[in-house]
């Protein structure tokens, strides 16, 4: 099932499928965050925003409007 | 003289890079600003064997070579153009051992620079606890580089490195990636174009709108038979490439490293649990912040005391020993309360700095970005306007530096605009000298006296004012950009004690000679305005006062002529000229020239008291001593008075008097005009607060 990443619930673990390219920083593709690697939402602000990540072993945290520009499935 | 190898340290944020650097350099190091802009430099001498030495420049932080920043920016000039005097004969790339993957991505853009290039692997006394194991010689031959294993914080491979440094000639520089496999048809245009180049640095002029060796933008658009592409097609190709990068480093890693993941263990997770708690997180932010400003109160009372009265002591001591005359005047009355007013910040500069670098380098910073993220955007800011909000306590100039890392142009510009508000060290000895002159000493219980409760609330209001008119910015400004947010959470770590001292040293030294220039210049200036007079009642005071008051005794005699002459200096009509407009809010002239010196740096308003008292003064008295004894002409009574301090409280809290935080939100924001509405918005609020609490209180 694909969903996008901002639907992620915390602890669930799963692999980037695609990205939308254009709506997304470049940073965010240099520090991993690329089709193929594996994500796990580790934590979230409240009111679920911004998102605590592991992104290929990278912690980083990016705002809900940022990560649902990326979709994943879940394993 | 032997020839000095040129070296530069590149690394991601967060990698120990300035552990290295400071291990490399000692105390050999020189922190200065990059021409023409604020982006700071910072340099070192290394010995390393046969006297021969290496200098070192500590390149700003990067996660890759396509910079988003002012400071990324640096490191590309600095490795492009070979005329630059920084430019490197070898590159140090650190990256951490738990990062390595992420790391290697900036490490690979360097090396197809055709630079020889180190691969430092920090921090590896932890890779046992975290279940790695690098094949080291395995990843050397596939990446063609030299790696050295370090760890800074226990001083380990520092002398195999100095080694690699030596030998940096026997490095190979072959690249990683091809850059013609990007794009073959447009890389075989451009390679056509210019066959002797470098293909990666010329994707990099292109890219990046930098220059190397007369090559920039517009000769390559001039000499290739095609156009240059267009931003979104430039932007896709530079994904490409980093998607290019990960499939090699992947590829590498897969054959050279293996993580044991069972035997990871970290502290976190657990910190994590606390310190970004939906409530927990904001309790222990709180507390850490009340903490820091009680210790800035508290600790930095007692040197500041001590320094006072030693310049008090040095005042009087210089005028018994050296010849009366008019250069002991200048050095007596002028430069010494200068700077004795610039070394009383000493302490509190120090103990800020000193708890924001703990905060920043124990990696705790950017939790408190990520929890305070959604809180702060309700007003128009980021979650990283919380670093210059916090360093504003410290000094405006580096906090209005600090928003260069947030992505999003207009939360960038409500943090450069509202930063000045938050209470900066400049205001801190305004504050404490007139708290101790109108705030009574009682206490709430035992733990809270109202003077320390005072300042609380001045710092409240101070962010208050911060936040509401960021609010306001908000509001009402129409500009649309998008946010782009990620912050790196960085692993918890001890800070180290070495970097922090370093620190606090080079960030208070800066202030110093930065803010002590001014205020240097500004006692002298005061110092002749207050010691000569325009028409011959300053010249012949005595005789003037001798007449008018014939029964005082000679001791009250002297204290009139001096005063009366100060009333018919330079100083003295330029002050009695603003007086109607600072009356309304509770001041006499001489607080009229403080406030106006103040517009230089605040700072100065103490010092100026201090020049203007003792022209007036001429015996030893501490200014504090010689503030509460000033006499309102008018009423009788003291002049700083419980309405009038509170006043000058709400006056210093609000009103731009910063030349350097408008000269440098000028550089920060290209032009006048935001400085310009920050100026007036702020310098109005400040009198008409002012004017509503004397008009109150009095």
């Amino acid at each position: 099932m694909i969903i996008n990443l901002a639907s992620l619930k915390k602890g669930q673990i799963a692999i980037i499928t695609s990205v939308v390219t254009d709506k997304i920083p470049l940073k965010l593709l240099e520090m991993g965050c690329l089709p193929g690697n594996e994500v796990q939402l580790l934590q979230t602000a409240p009111f679920s925003c911004p998102m605590y990540l592991n992104v290929n072993g990278s912690h980083l945290a990016i705002r809900k409007e940022v990560a649902e520009q990326i979709e994943i499935e879940l394993v | 003289m032997a020839k000095q190898i040129n070296v530069s340290l590149i690394g991601n944020p967060n990698t120990g890079k300035t552990s290295v650097f400071n291990l490399l350099t000692g105390l050999n190091q020189q922190v200065g600003n990059y021409p023409g802009i604020t982006v700071e430099r910072k340099a070192g001498i290394c010995k390393l064997s046969r006297g021969v030495k290496a200098h070192i420049v500590d390149l700003p932080g990067t996660y890759s070579l396509n910079a988003s920043s002012l400071d990324e920016n640096v490191v590309i000039e600095v490795l492009l153009n070979k005329k630059d005097k920084d430019y490197p004969d070898v590159a140090v790339v650190v990256s951490d051992v738990e990062n390595i993957k992420r790391n290697l991505l900036l490490f690979t853009q360097i090396k197809d620079l055709d630079i020889p290039t180190i691969l430092v692997i920090n921090m590896a006394d932890q890779m046992e606890r975290k279940g790695i194991t690098i094949d080291i010689p395995e990843l050397e031959k596939r990446l063609s580089t030299k790696i050295v294993l370090m760890s800074a914080r226990k001083k380990e491979g520092i002398e195999e490195l100095k080694k690699s440094i030596e030998g940096y000639r026997k490095l190979p520089i072959t690249p990683c990636l091809n850059a013609f496999e990007i794009d073959p048809p447009y890389f075989e245009g451009l390679q056509r174009a210019f066959p002797k180049e470098s293909l990666y640095k010329l994707w990099l002029v292109i890219t990046q709108d930098v220059n190397f060796a007369n090559i920039n933008r517009n000769t390559i658009a001039d000499a290739s038979e095609f156009h240059t592409k267009k931003k979104s097609e430039l932007k896709r190709l530079q994904q490409k490439e980093t998607i290019k990068r990960y499939q090699f480093i992947n590829q590498t890693l897969k054959a050279t490293q293996t993580i044991d993941i069972k035997n990871a263990k970290g502290v976190r997770a657990s910190l994590d649990r606390i310190l970004i708690h939906k409530i927990w997180g904001f309790v222990v932010f709180f507390a850490i912040l009340l903490f820091i400003f009680q210790a800035i109160y508290d600790w930095s009372s007692y040197p500041m005391d001590l320094i006072d009265s030693a310049f008090a002591w040095m005042s009087d001591y210089f005028r018994s020993v050296l010849p009366p005359g008019l250069l002991t005047n200048l050095l007596v009355e002028g430069i010494l309360p200068g700077i004795g007013g610039i070394v009383i910040f000493i302490p509190q500069i120090a103990f800020l700095f000193l708890f924001i670098s703990i905060l920043e380098e124990s990696g705790y910073m950017s939790r408190v970005v990520f929890i305070m993220d959604r809180l702060m955007r309700r007003f128009g800011l980021s979650g990283k306007s919380i670093v210059p909000l916090i360093s504003g306590t410290a000094c405006a100039i580096p906090a209005v530096m600090a928003t260069r890392n947030i992505e999003n142009w207009k939360q960038r510009l409500i943090t450069i605009l509202v930063v000045p508000f938050t209470t900066c060290s400049a205001r801190l000895p305004v504050y404490l000298i007139i708290i101790s002159l109108v705030i009574p000493t009682h206490r709430i219980g035992w733990i809270f006296g109202y003077q320390s409760l005072t300042l609380m609330f001045l710092y409240f209001i101070g962010f208050g004012a911060a936040l509401l008119s960021a609010w306001l910015l908000n509001k009402f400004l129409k500009i649309q950009s998008k946010s782009f947010f990620v912050v790196e959470m960085p692993n918890y770590k001890i800070p180290l004690f070495k970097n922090v001292m370093i620190n606090v040293f080079e960030k208070t030294k800066a202030f110093i000679t930065g803010a002590g220039k001014i205020i240097l210049a500004i006692s002298i200036v005061l110092w002749v305005l207050g010691s000569f007079g325009p028409t011959e009642k300053f010249s012949n005071a005595k005789e003037y006062v001798t007449v008018q008051y014939q029964k005082e005794n000679s001791e009250d005699l002297e204290t009139q002529i001096a005063s009366y002459k100060l009333e018919h200096s330079y100083m003295g009509y330029m002050g009695k000229a603003i007086e109607p407009i600072v009356r309304p809010l509770g001041y006499d002239w001489k607080i009229g020239i403080a406030i106006i010196s103040s517009f230089a740096a605040r700072e100065v308003f103490v010092s100026t008291l201090a020049t203007i008292y003792s022209v007036g003064n001429e015996e030893e008295e501490t200014i504090k001593n010689r503030m509460a004894s000033e006499i309102n002409p008018i009423t009788k009574k003291p002049l700083f008075n419980f309405a009038t301090g509170i006043s000058l409280l709400l006056f210093y809290a609000f009103a731009m008097q910063c030349a350097s935080t408008i000269a440098i939100v000028k550089k920060e924001t290209n032009g006048w005009m935001w400085p310009s509405i920050q100026f007036v918005f702020m310098s109005g609020l400040a009198y008409i607060t002012a004017l509503i609490a004397y008009q109150f209180l009095k």
